[in-house]
C-alpha cells in the first residue's frame, strides 16, 4: 500500500511538472455583434481551431442590444467572453475600468507592430488615451458608413432624361451631400416598374446609436468638431457651429423630404430591408454589409453600386468597426492572446478580407489588387482616409444617449430648432464632463 | 382529551423533535415559522430599499467600481425635480395612465355587461375577447408595429377606408401627435379583457333577487343600472383600476417594442427613462434618487386610493 501511494504521488508530481509545458486546449468564447462579418469570422476561425487545438465558441448579439448586453457583462466582471470585438467607442471605458487587457507587452513579445495596420484604425480601435501608444485592442474590422444605390435605375435612359429635365443636371453618383439630397428628392414618390419608390433610407433609430451614426454622416462633411482643441472639452462654438447647425438642418430636410413613410426608427436592418424590397433608390449603411448586398440575387450584382459618403465642405465619413480585445476577467487569457497572435498574421488577414471581413492590415489594404478585389473596395479605402468617430470617453454611453435624444427630438419629433438642439447637447455633455471631473 | 387535529399532530410529532420544541411558547413557534419569510423580505425588499436610499445621496456608478462614491447630499433629487425633460416624461406617463385606464374601464365594463346578458355563443366570445391578454407584451409590440406601418399596415388601411385618407399619409408611431395615442390603443387592446373579467365577476356576484325586488318596485332599467349595478360593481372596478394603474405606471416592454420612447422623447415613460439612467448611462446614484421619487409617488397615490376603495367597500 505504501508503495502504491508513493507511486501515485510520483505520478501526480510528474503530471504537475509536465502540465505547464504542454499546450492546454481551451474552450474560448468570442463575443461580437450578430451580423454578416460574424459569420465570416466563424469560418475563418476554423483554421485557428485546427492549428491550436483550442475550440472556438461564439456569442453574437443583435446590434440594437449589443452595447447593452456586452457592457453589462463587462461591468459585472462576467466571464462569458474571453475575446471581445467591442465597438470603437468602448475603448476608453474598457481601458479605464480595467475590462480590457493592455496588449503592449504582448505585442512587443510577439513582434506584432501597430505600424502594420492602417493608422486610422489603430487610433480609433486600439489606443487609449487617444493617440498614445497604449494598446487595448488589435484592429479587427475596419468599417465606415457608406452608401449604395440602384445602379439599374440610375442607368435607365428614361429616368436619366426625367432627372435632366427636373434638375438640369446628369444623374450620377452624388458628388456632394446637396446633390445626394437632390437625387433622393427626385426619386421620392416616383413610379418605377408600377411601384412607388422613395429617395433613400437613412438612420433614424432612437434606442441605441442609430440616429447619431446617421446624422454624423452629414455633420462631419460640413466640418463638425466635438471640441475646439482636442482634449480640452471646449465644445461651445464647435458642436454648435454654424456649419453644424446647417448640417443638422440638412439631415432633417433629408428625413422629411426624401425617405419612405414610417422610417422613424430605422437603423441597419430597416435600411437593408428598404433597399432589398426595392423601395428606395439609395441607402446608407456600414461597409460591412456591402459584400452581402452585392451577392443578393434580387438587388445585387449589376443592379447595385456603392459610393463613399459624399463631401460637402470637406470629406468625412462616420467610423464604424471594432478592435479585438482580451477580456480581463477571462481565465483563458493565454489562449485568447494566442488567437490575437494568429489573427494578426498577414495571411489570415488576407483570408479575412476574402471571406467578407474588412481587414485593417496594411498588407491587405496596400496590395495593388485590393482596389479591384470588390466593387466597394476602393470606396472603403477612400472612406477610411477621412473617418471620424464619436467620443470614446469612458462615459461614452451617456454622451451618446444625450445626442440620440437631442437629435431625435429635433429631426424626427420636429421639436425646437437645430441651434437649440445643439445648444442643449452641449449642456448635456458639459454636465457629463463636469461629473467626471474633466471640466 | 378530545382527539383534535392539534392533538393528533402532537402525537404524530417524533419524540426527538417534540423534546426540542418542548418549552417553547406558541409565540416562539410562530416566529420560527414566520422567520424565513421575514428574512427573505428583508433581504430582497427592505435591504435593497435602504441601500437605494443611501445610494441616492451619492454619485455612485455601478460601472466604475474603481472609483469611490462621494456623498453629494440632495443634489440628485434637486437635479431630477428641476429637470424639464423628466417632467415631460412624467406628463407622458400621466397621459398614458389616464387614457388607458379610462378607456379600459369604459370598454371593459361595457363588454362585461354585454357578456353577462347570457346570449348564445357567450362562452366563445368571452374566450375570443380574453385572447390578447394571454400574449406576451413583446409579441404584441412587434405585431402592432406592423399593423401601424404606414405602407403595409392594416391599421392605416382601415382608417383610410373610413376616412378616405391616403394610408401612407399618417404615421401612428412616427408622429408626435399620434404616437402617445398609438401606445394607448395597443395597451387598451391588450388589457381591456382583464378589466372585463373583473367586472364580469362583479356583475355575476349581484344576486338576482335584488333586481327582482327593484322590478316589483317598478324601478326603470336605467335606475336599476345606476342604483344597483354600478354601486355593487364599483369595488371590483376600483380594484381593476388599482391593478392597471400599478401595472401601467411601470410599463416598459410594450412601449419599448413599439416606439423605443420616440419619436424624440414623446413616449418615453418614466420607467424607460429610469432604465436608461440606471443601466445605459450607469448613473446609479442619480437613478436611485429617481426610483425613490417614483416609489414615494406611487406609494402615496396607492395609499390614498386604497383608503377610498375601503370606504366604498364599507358602504
Amino acid at each position: 500500500m505504501k508503495k502504491m501511494t508513493s507511486a501515485a504521488l510520483g505520478a501526480a508530481l510528474m503530471t504537475s511538472v509536465s502540465v505547464p509545458t504542454m499546450a492546454m486546449a481551451d474552450d474560448l468564447t468570442l463575443c461580437w455583434a450578430a451580423w454578416d462579418p460574424a459569420n465570416a469570422l466563424v469560418e475563418l476561425s476554423k483554421e485557428f481551431e485546427a492549428q491550436s487545438g483550442h475550440t472556438m465558441n461564439f456569442e453574437f448579439i443583435p446590434w440594437p442590444n449589443f452595447a447593452d448586453r456586452m457592457l453589462n457583462e463587462l461591468n459585472s466582471g462576467g466571464k462569458l467572453c474571453d475575446l471581445l470585438i467591442g465597438d470603437s467607442q468602448w475603448i476608453g471605458g474598457g481601458a479605464e475600468n480595467g475590462h480590457y487587457v493592455k496588449l503592449n507587452d504582448f505585442f512587443d513579445a510577439e513582434g506584432i507592430s501597430m505600424d502594420d495596420f492602417a493608422p486610422a484604425t489603430v487610433y480609433a480601435y486600439s489606443t487609449w488615451p487617444k493617440g498614445t501608444p497604449n494598446y487595448y485592442a488589435l484592429p479587427a474590422m475596419g468599417d465606415a458608413n457608406g452608401w449604395f444605390y440602384r445602379a439599374d435605375w440610375f442607368a435607365d435612359a428614361d429616368i436619366q432624361a426625367a432627372y435632366k429635365e427636373a434638375t438640369g443636371e446628369d444623374l450620377r453618383e452624388p458628388q456632394s451631400q446637396r446633390e445626394m439630397l437632390q437625387i433622393a428628392q427626385f426619386f421620392q414618390g416616383r413610379e418605377i416598374d408600377g411601384k412607388t419608390v422613395y429617395g433613400a433610407s437613412i438612420f433614424t433609430e432612437r434606442g441605441s446609436e442609430g440616429i447619431t451614426m446617421g446624422v454624423t454622416s452629414a455633420l462631419y462633411p460640413w466640418g463638425f468638431k466635438y471640441e475646439n482643441t482636442p482634449g480640452s472639452y471646449d465644445m461651445e462654438g464647435a458642436v454648435n457651429s454654424a456649419e453644424a447647425v446647417e448640417a443638422l438642418e440638412f439631415y432633417k430636410e433629408f428625413y422629411e423630404t426624401a425617405t419612405p413613410p414610417g422610417y422613424t426608427n430605422s437603423y441597419m436592418g430597416e435600411s437593408l430591408d428598404a433597399f432589398k424590397s426595392g423601395q428606395v433608390a439609395m441607402a446608407m449603411n456600414w461597409f460591412a454589409f456591402f459584400p452581402g448586398l452585392y451577392a443578393d440575387p434580387d438587388t445585387g450584382g449589376d443592379k447595385i453600386d456603392f459610393f463613399v459618403n459624399p463631401p460637402q465642405n470637406q470629406a468625412g465619413s462616420t467610423l464604424g468597426g471594432q478592435g479585438i480585445s482580451v477580456v480581463a476577467y477571462s481565465d483563458k487569457q493565454d489562449a485568447a492572446l494566442e488567437y490575437i497572435k494568429w489573427f494578426a498574421n498577414p495571411e489570415v488577414q488576407a483570408k479575412w478580407w476574402e471571406l467578407g471581413g474588412y481587414s485593417a492590415h496594411n498588407a491587405v489594404l496596400n496590395d495593388p489588387g485590393f482596389k479591384d478585389s470588390a466593387p466597394f473596395a476602393g470606396d472603403f479605402l477612400e472612406a477610411m482616409n477621412d473617418v471620424q468617430d464619436f467620443w470614446q470617453e469612458p462615459t461614452y454611453a451617456e454622451l451618446l444617449l444625450a445626442m440620440q435624444k437631442r437629435i431625435h427630438d429635433y429631426v424626427v419629433a420636429d421639436q425646437g430648432t437645430a441651434q437649440e438642439a445643439l445648444d442643449k447637447l452641449i449642456e448635456d455633455w458639459t454636465e457629463v464632463f463636469e461629473d467626471e471631473g474633466k471640466l | 382529551m378530545t382527539d383534535t387535529v392539534a392533538n393528533r399532530a402532537a402525537k404524530a410529532t417524533p419524540q426527538r423533535v417534540a423534546r426540542k420544541i418542548k418549552g417553547l411558547s406558541d409565540r416562539a413557534i410562530a416566529w420560527i415559522f414566520v422567520a424565513p419569510t421575514i428574512f427573505l423580505l428583508l433581504a430582497i425588499n427592505i435591504f435593497p430599499l435602504i441601500w437605494t436610499i443611501q445610494l441616492s445621496f451619492t454619485n455612485y456608478r455601478a460601472n466604475r467600481l474603481n472609483r469611490e462614491p462621494e456623498f453629494i447630499g440632495l443634489r440628485n433629487y434637486e437635479r431630477i425635480l428641476t429637470d424639464s425633460d423628466i417632467w415631460l416624461n412624467m406628463q407622458a406617463t400621466a397621459h398614458f395612465l389616464f387614457w388607458t385606464i379610462a378607456l379600459q374601464v369604459l370598454i371593459g365594463f361595457t363588454l362585461a355587461w354585454l357578456i353577462n346578458k347570457k346570449f348564445k355563443g357567450n362562452d366563445l366570445w368571452t374566450t375570443i375577447i380574453v385572447l390578447p391578454m394571454m400574449l406576451s407584451p413583446a409579441v404584441v409590440g412587434n405585431f402592432w408595429k406592423f399593423l401601424y406601418q404606414p405602407q403595409i399596415g392594416l391599421f392605416n388601411y382601415i382608417v383610410a377606408f373610413f376616412t378616405g385618407k391616403d394610408p401612407s399619409s399618417f404615421e401612428m408611431l412616427g408622429s408626435v401627435q399620434l404616437a402617445p395615442w398609438s401606445i394607448v390603443i395597443v395597451d387598451t387592446w391588450m388589457w381591456t379583457p382583464f378589466v372585463m373579467l373583473i367586472c364580469l365577476a362583479g356583475l355575476r356576484s349581484i344576486p338576482d333577487y335584488i333586481y327582482e325586488a327593484a322590478e316589483v318596485d317598478r324601478a326603470s332599467k336605467l335606475r336599476q343600472f345606476f342604483t344597483i349595478t354600478i354601486p355593487m360593481v364599483l369595488p371590483f372596478l376600483m380594484l381593476a383600476v388599482l391593478f392597471r394603474g400599478i401595472e401601467n405606471f411601470k410599463m416598459f416592454d410594450l412601449v419599448v417594442q413599439l416606439t423605443g420612447g420616440g419619436p424624440g422623447s414623446t413616449t418615453e415613460l418614466t420607467s424607460i427613462n429610469l432604465k436608461r439612467e440606471a443601466f445605459e448611462k450607469w448613473r446609479t446614484g442619480y437613478a436611485s434618487a429617481y426610483a425613490i421619487i417614483l416609489f414615494v409617488t406611487v406609494f402615496g397615490l396607492a395609499s390614498i386610493y386604497v383608503k377610498a376603495l375601503n370606504k366604498v367597500k364599507e358602504r
